[in-house]
């Protein structure tokens, strides 16, 4: 039986390395399902690495991941593809295909992998776009709009096929504090209405305090997480590196 | 009667159709209307429903397990269909969370799109279109001729002003670089046709004209012509793809911002780099085409030297100074497009593309065009 207190994300010993250097190392942990995880911490700390390993574009050098029960690692071929459908990933500066309009950029996964006739794939389309706010826009094309617009539009497309895990890539990042708000909550309402767990990058305190549920915080002196648990229990941590990021960027 | 379709094994979504009643059609849908799930059913439920285009639809949904946006979106096409038919929809038993889930979109939000934006349809429209952007792009090529004669007098007037570093950098690499291509390609096009061309003259025994033909052609128009398209498309391209990204990069943007005039900067630097480096590549594809065709005139039996007295005795000068004043122009123009289009390309992976198309399209165009002119204009000249 699934509930909430099931992990639908499982970390075991990962060791992420670029060549001969270990970025990460002998990393645990879990994340429940339909949870919203943040993985925060400094700049070079690792964490669009973990990222990219969660999502599985990078190999580990060790350890395993398993989603949904099933090992990312060790996953080759159709049913690699099939658990990767599980998941949608919004990257930081969007990603969406340029030549492509939002709504062509929200049926293209729609087209490939599904058999819905044409109207079903842009009703969808238009319903993932109208649930971030961007319905009227979906004959715009990227470079037409706003970094935030695009940031929502990118959410959308990730959601298209219906994931159950939702990775954002610093959704808020580089946005103005009314937007970076506005971001914080479609985030709680996806959260909320599709049920989805969400795993995002950040290192914006007023957001991860706004929408996490649990977060870890990496280190790039140890190469591991220093800090896990709920944004409250990070700030009052002991630990002098979770301390010093959370009364700078509160000072900040 | 009640019928019951499991439409997919892969899916745990049914729909049970229960039309006992003529003026209701009542549908169950249960199970899991996930993607699968909703995939699996959207076609045969609107099928049912354009079919029936009932007075009333009750759809039960008490059994729907899990729902999601797919899921959600099946129900509003299908509260869409029956509404658009004149019926009227109840939507019965959907669990609170997913109708919570359904709250959040508005019909009226929802319109039927089409999947792209509306193209011109009729020929007088996509005609004005075609003219009005040869206009613009005539009007942005004459304003960009302008700026860059006056970029140009400006450097030559003060050459310690121009960025000789990039100057010697860009040259080598469009024209050092591309000697190995240019050589080979002018020798094989030397010897093909020379090939060609003695076949038939050996018919007449007048195969050592072969040697007048190869000299005259090569210097006067296939050497420059040759190197003036292969430069096009190496060269153009790179320029326009280099600097279309650096517009979708905004450098050109902090170049302007600095107070630094792009043209100056990044245009004229690849104009001189051209000027210099295409009459040499030229030199280069006359020799080696001469030395493609003396191939064939060799394996006919000829001696070299005949070959070569045959060539002096057929061009002059003026052929070979002709085609390297040619040359000199089809460099500026190679040059001048591929950064014209650069800097007004577009924004996205696409417009750098697109930029680099047109720089080696137009540029071809216009060398073809600029050696039309200079035919007609050595006629003339007696040249």
């Amino acid at each position: 039986m699934e509930t909430a207190a099931t992990p639908i994300i499982e970390v075991q010993r990962l060791t992420a390395a670029y060549g001969e250097e270990t970025i990460l190392e002998n990393l645990s942990f879990t994340v429940n399902r339909g949870a919203v995880f943040v993985i925060l911490g400094g700049s070079g700390c690792g964490k669009s690495t973990l990222l990219k390993h969660l999502i599985g574009l990078y190999q580990p050098a060790n350890g395993q991941i398993f989603i949904d029960g099933q090992d990312l690692v060790s996953t080759y071929g159709e049913s690699r593809q099939t658990l990767l459908r599980k998941i949608g990933v919004m990257y930081q500066h969007g990603a969406l295909f340029g030549s492509m309009t939002l709504l062509e950029n929200l049926c293209l996964p729609l087209e490939e992998f599904t058999e819905l006739p044409e109207t079903a794939r842009n009703l969808i389309a238009t319903m993932n776009l109208s649930l971030v706010g961007l319905a009227d826009y979906h004959h715009y094309y990227p470079a037409e709009i706003s970094g935030g617009m695009r940031k929502r539009a990118a959410i959308a497309r990730a959601m298209v096929l219906g994931p159950q895990i939702l990775f954002l890539d610093e959704p808020s990042a580089g946005l103005d504090p009314i937007t970076s708000a506005e971001m914080d909550e479609l985030i709680l309402r996806l959260a909320g209405s599709l049920g989805m767990t969400i795993v995002a990058v950040s290192h914006e305190l007023p957001s991860i305090h706004a929408i996490a549920d649990q977060a870890i915080m990496l280190d790039k002196e140890t190469k591991g997480i220093v800090a896990n648990g709920t944004p409250q229990q990070l700030a009052h941590s002991v630990n002098p590196h979770v301390r010093q990021f959370f009364a700078r960027q509160a000072g900040s | 009667m009640t019928r019951s379709a499991d439409h997919a094994t892969a899916s745990t979504a049914t729909l049970t159709v229960d039309d006992s009643r003529p003026e209701l059609l009542s549908l169950t849908i249960a199970g899991r209307l996930d993607l699968a799930g909703a995939t699996a059913l959207w076609q045969t439920a609107c099928a049912l429903i354009e079919q029936r285009r009932p007075r009333q639809l009750l759809l039960m949904a008490t059994d729907i397990d899990y729902c999601d946006g797919t899921g959600i979106g099946l129900l509003v096409e299908m509260e869409r269909q029956t509404l658009r038919h004149g019926g009227s929809f109840k939507l019965d038993g959907l669990r609170d969370e997913f109708a919570k889930l359904r709250e959040q979109f508005e019909l009226s939000e929802l319109a039927e799109l089409p999947s792209s934006r509306p193209e011109p349809c009729c020929l007088p429209e996509a005609t004005g279109m075609a003219v009005a952007k040869t206009w613009h792009a005539l009007r942005a090529l004459v304003a960009f001729t302008g700026e860059l004669s006056v970029a140009m007098l400006a450097a030559l007037r003060r050459p310690q002003s121009i960025r000789w570093r990039d100057v010697w950098l860009i040259a080598e690499k469009a024209g050092a670089d591309a000697l190995p291509i240019v050589a080979l390609l002018s020798f094989l096009v030397g010897l093909i046709m020379a090939f060609q061309a003695a076949i038939p003259m050996r018919q007449f025994g007048t195969e050592i004209y072969v040697a007048n033909l190869i000299g005259l052609a090569t210097l006067r128009e296939l050497g420059p012509l040759m190197t003036a398209i292969i430069l096009a498309g190496r060269s153009a391209s790179a320029f326009a793809a280099e600097i279309g990204t650096m517009k979708v990069n905004e450098e050109i943007d902090a170049l302007t911002t600095m107070g630094l005039n792009p043209v100056p900067f990044l245009v004229v630097t690849r104009v001189l780099a051209a000027l210099f480096v295409t009459p040499l590549l030229t030199l280069f594809a006359d020799l080696f085409g001469l030395a493609g065709g003396s191939v064939v005139l060799l394996s006919l039996n000829y001696p070299l030297v005949t070959y070569i007295h045959q060539v002096q005795s057929a061009v002059s000068m003026g052929d070979c100074l002709g085609g390297l004043a040619k040359s000199l122009v089809f460099g500026i123009i190679i040059a001048a497009i591929g950064c014209l289009h650069g800097l007004r390309a577009g924004s996205g992976a696409s417009a750098v593309g697109d930029a680099a198309t047109r720089a080696v399209v137009s540029g071809i165009v216009l060398i073809v065009i600029g050696d039309g002119i200079f035919s007609v204009l050595y006629y003339y000249l007696g040249i």
